[in-house]
């Protein structure tokens, strides 16, 4: 019973770090429409530039805003220059142009800072911490409560906040958001800054664990099935389907894994993904789209 | 007869002449090449361009006419493979050319199942299907020895002394042919299928969306269809770049970022468009060998190969950006061999108006 | 002693609602065999909602639709499309990179018997096919005036000779029952004549049933044998178009801007 716990335990907590990196994808997803293929990138070239900061003997508080500054200069030419020329072209091609961009950032970010591992020390030591027989990772309870503390503050200001409200205007109907006077573009870049901001959180924390490296880039192809699971739309659908899927791996390689000989980690999330764009379309927390034709 | 692409333009009097001489000589060199090209040429540039231009062929069928987005095209290409590998290890007498068939017609049962979730799926929301394929593959072609024989660096390889028609396999030639031989015939069925009414349903499917149903088109049988070809074609492509090309192949030959190499392909190519494969396949096949030649020149040979691969990478990038934004019919179109379309490819499915 | 024929459609007790918003409520009607009917009533009264219903777009929250006798909650829409429903589109649902006579073919999808294997080789059973549809397509070419245009790009014609494609389309696969949403949106008034008589031969001449969505008042009136008019998704009047005209509460549905147009 204990390993069972343990196992689900760790997987929950694994599972907010997966929550961690969606909720970048809701905000874009939310504001723009886009599934941000080039998310992963962001939180690489994030990850990077902080720690070759501090690498050159840059303190951290300073590392931090220099890497949040070039994060919004990111965003704004993100926007301006590929946001905007495709606008009203379908999700498809959206999303084609962010894999684009995803293979730039990639580029740029280790042509310029190599592409070596970087070990990345925050201060939080990965010990133990044992609830009876049960052993949780104190970085892992750390990460979940960062994920958690970032989820609820998002969540706030896009319901309490003028411009969360003219956030969830935009990404409702952009037309009508228009006629009213929100200043669309100032938003996008606003979103693409804000989620590159929890980019750099979530490649903070994931960099700490594994290291700085390309690998960093791929946690984007996790972050699908928890989207599809929880819903592009919401935030706790991010919470929910990151705790989903860590839980679902977790267990599954423990207890499914022995049967097929181990591994199955990389693709079980999809399987499940899969099997609830079959029973729930939109994911737990999200809305459905209506056709018209 | 439909324009949508490769048409030939109606020879202004006298060129009619020079346009036959013209397809003639090219027809020559083509059979040829290999008597006249060095064997770097054939084995390290030809062929793999060649196999390359069928993939994306395979999932242009896919994406480009059908618009089912797949991340899956190294998937369905490593299937081929093993399924290759597999007969002419278990079924020595299986001639070759025929090995390839069976080998694509099992990729197309594999693509066809991949494809099932298209039926209640749209948009891109797909590629978590064709995602899925691409990492259960990866795993279950390393993990069960049963597909590589046991082979203690799980890479798999046809045995040598392996003829078709007469010619060796294994030699430049032989592999020229083969690949050729492929190529052409895949490509003339693929021209044949996208004019009939298949090809029709699946522009429907993908200008049109739900409507295409409304209008008689049969959505879901034409969806699975497409999977299914395209697989065959992938599986084909895949058997061919780790025989023909490769020599030895695994599990990486085929990973995710052969996906994305394909799927680039058909975006600078030309989504949609039989040549597009052709010209991107040369593209992403030339680009590399420019940017070689460009350095060494430039610097004297002095470049670290990781800064040249981010270099690539950067290019690329910004090429898909590009040509998404001002030329989604890609290469086909900027190098002015189309006929004019406006046509929006994808319709946006935010305001689902329905765009011819 | 010819016995009553059945109405070709009946729409009864349905509704549909989006996020909370009601579309349709609670609209019955019938439509006769072979007449026209007009669906007409202000913008976002629920006329192509119920369009979309008839072709399996939506489902319906509650209610039935009757077509040819036999009832159904909900309909799928290449059934609908194999049943004889035709649809004519706002937008138009047209290749515009490709031509005439292969757009209209393309409405002749469904008929298609051929495998992939006798597409990719031409086999002579697919070059049959295709010059079988090939000629049909022609004959309804010829129906509407476009035999010089067989071979012409969509994207190059004029926006009245493209809707008349577009209703080329949707009628070669002979349907019984055409919908048609706006068939005479963004005309002038030359080339509204042009169609409404060309949906009048239809009618006429291939004895098909048609429902129309439009606004244009005038055209109604000499077009429809029958009238509906919706407002926010009610059924306000339902009749033939001489009634509909005088009815007060249509009147006021319109805020009175059509009165003009309607007396004159």
């Amino acid at each position: 019973m204990s390993m069972f716990l343990e196992t689900l335990i760790g997987g929950l907590l694994a599972g907010t770090m997966y929550s961690l990196v969606a909720i970048g994808f809701v905000l874009i997803y939310k504001a723009s429409g886009v599934f941000n293929y080039a998310q992963g990138s962001i939180l690489l070239f994030a990850a990077l530039t902080f720690v070759s900061l501090t690498g050159q003997g840059v303190p951290a508080f300073g590392a931090i805003a220099i890497t949040i500054a070039l994060l919004v200069l990111m965003a704004i030419a993100i926007e301006k220059l590929l946001l905007r020329p495709l606008t009203n072209r379908s999700p498809m091609t959206l999303f084609m142009a962010t894999l684009g961009l995803s293979y730039l950032v990639e580029a740029v970010a280790q042509g310029i800072m190599g592409s070596q591992v970087r070990a990345l020390d925050l201060g939080i030591d990965d010990l133990p911490i044992f609830v009876g027989d049960i052993m949780i990772s104190q970085f892992d309870l750390i990460a979940a409560g960062v994920a958690l503390a970032l989820g609820i503050g998002l969540s706030l200001l896009f319901n309490r906040t003028r411009i969360g409200i003219q956030l969830r205007g935009v990404a409702d109907d952009t037309r009508a958001a228009l006629s009213l006077g929100i200043d669309i573009n100032r938003i996008w870049q606003i979103v693409w800054a804000v989620a590159g901001i929890v980019g750099l959180v979530a490649g903070l924390l994931w960099g700490a664990r594994q290291g700085v490296q390309f690998s960093l880039s791929l946690v984007v192809l996790k972050a699908l099935p928890v989207l599809i699971i929880g819903g592009f739309t919401s935030i706790a659908g991010a919470i929910v389907g990151g705790l989903v899927v860590g839980a679902g791996e977790s267990l599954a390689e423990t207890y499914l894994g022995p049967l097929v000989g181990g591994g199955i980690t990389p693709w079980f999330a999809y399987a499940l993904a899969l099997l609830f764009l079959f029973i729930r379309p939109a994911g737990l927390f999200g809305e459905r789209q209506i056709e018209r034709v | 007869m439909s324009e949508i692409d490769l048409r030939i333009a109606t020879p202004v009097n006298g060129t009619a002449g020079l346009r036959a001489a013209g397809l003639a000589a090219g027809t020559v060199l083509i059979l040829a090449a290999p008597l006249l090209a060095s064997e770097y040429w054939i084995n390290a540039i030809i062929v793999p361009f060649l196999i390359l231009s069928l993939a994306g062929l395979g999932l242009n069928l896919l994406t480009g006419y059908a618009g089912q987005l797949s991340l899956g095209a190294g998937a369905f290409m490593m299937v081929g493979a093993y399924a290759t590998f597999s007969l002419q290890l278990r079924l020595p007498d299986l001639p070759l050319p025929l090995a390839l068939v069976v080998s694509g017609l099992i990729a197309a049962a594999v693509g066809l199942a991949f494809g099932i979730p298209s039926t209640r799926i749209k948009g891109f929301y797909l590629i978590v299907s064709t995602l899925a394929a691409q990492f259960f593959f990866e795993w279950l072609f390393l993990k069960f020895p049963w597909f590589y024989d046991g082979n203690s660096s799980a890479t798999i390889a046809l045995p040598r002394g392996l003829t078709f028609f007469g010619l060796g396999a294994e030699t430049p030639h032989g592999r020229y042919y083969l690949t050729l031989g492929a190529v052409a015939l895949i490509t003339l069925l693929s021209f044949n299928l996208v004019r009939s009414q298949t090809g029709r349903n699946w522009m429907a499917i993908r200008d049109m969306d739900t409507a295409a149903a409304v209008i008689g088109v049969p959505v879901t049988r034409a969806k699975l269809q497409a999977f299914a070809v395209s697989s065959f074609v992938l599986g084909i492509a895949g058997s061919l770049w780790a025989f023909a090309y490769l020599g030895s192949a695994s599990v990486q030959s085929f990973g995710l970022s052969r996906s994305y190499q394909i799927l680039f392909i058909i975006i600078i190519g030309g989504l949609g468009t039989i040549r597009g494969a052709y010209l991107g396949a040369a593209f992403v096949s030339l680009l590399p060998l420019a940017l070689d030649w460009l350095f060494q020149h430039l610097f004297s040979g002095h470049v670290d190969a990781g800064l040249l691969q981010n270099i690539q990478k950067g290019i690329f990038g910004l090429l898909i950006m590009w040509f998404l934004v001002k030329e989604p019919e890609g290469l086909a179109r900027l190098l002015g061999i189309k006929p004019p379309a406006r046509r929006r490819l994808f319709p946006s499915s935010q305001n689902q108006e329905l765009n011819p | 002693m010819t016995t009553p024929v059945p109405p070709a459609l009946e729409v009864r007790n349905v509704s549909l609602s989006f996020k909370g918003v009601k579309a349709i409520s609670d609209l019955s009607f019938k439509v006769e065999a072979r007449e026209i009917c007009a669906l007409i009533g202000p913008n976002g009264a629920g006329k192509s909602s119920l369009l979309n219903i008839l072709n399996g777009v939506y489902v319906p929250d509650s209610g039935e639709i009757i077509f040819e006798g036999e009832h159904f909650r909900r309909m799928e829409p290449l059934e609908a499309a194999r049943r004889g429903i035709g649809r004519g589109f706002q937008n138009n649902a047209l290749f515009s990179g490709m031509s005439v006579v292969d757009n209209v073919i393309t409405g002749l999808s469904r008929h298609s018997r051929l495998t992939l294997v006798e597409e990719m080789f031409r086999l002579p059973r697919a070059r049959n096919e295709e010059r079988r549809f090939r000629e049909r397509a022609q004959a309804v070419l010829h129906l509407f005036g476009l035999d010089r245009h067989a071979a012409t790009i969509v994207g190059t014609l004029p926006y009245g000779v493209q809707k008349k494609v577009e209703l080329a389309r949707a009628i070669v696969a002979e349907p019984r029952l055409v919908l048609l949403d706006e068939p005479l949106a963004g005309m002038n008034a030359a080339e509204k004549q042009e169609i409404a008589a060309v949906v009048a031969r239809l009618n006429k001449e291939l004895q098909l049933t048609i429902v129309l969505i439009e606004h244009d008042i005038g055209i109604v009136l000499e077009l429809a044998h029958h009238v509906v008019v919706l407002d926010y998704g009610r059924k306000l009047a339902d009749g033939p178009p001489e009634t509909i005209r005088d009815n007060p509460d249509v009147i006021a549905a319109y805020l009175g801007s059509e009165r003009a147009e309607i007396a004159a």
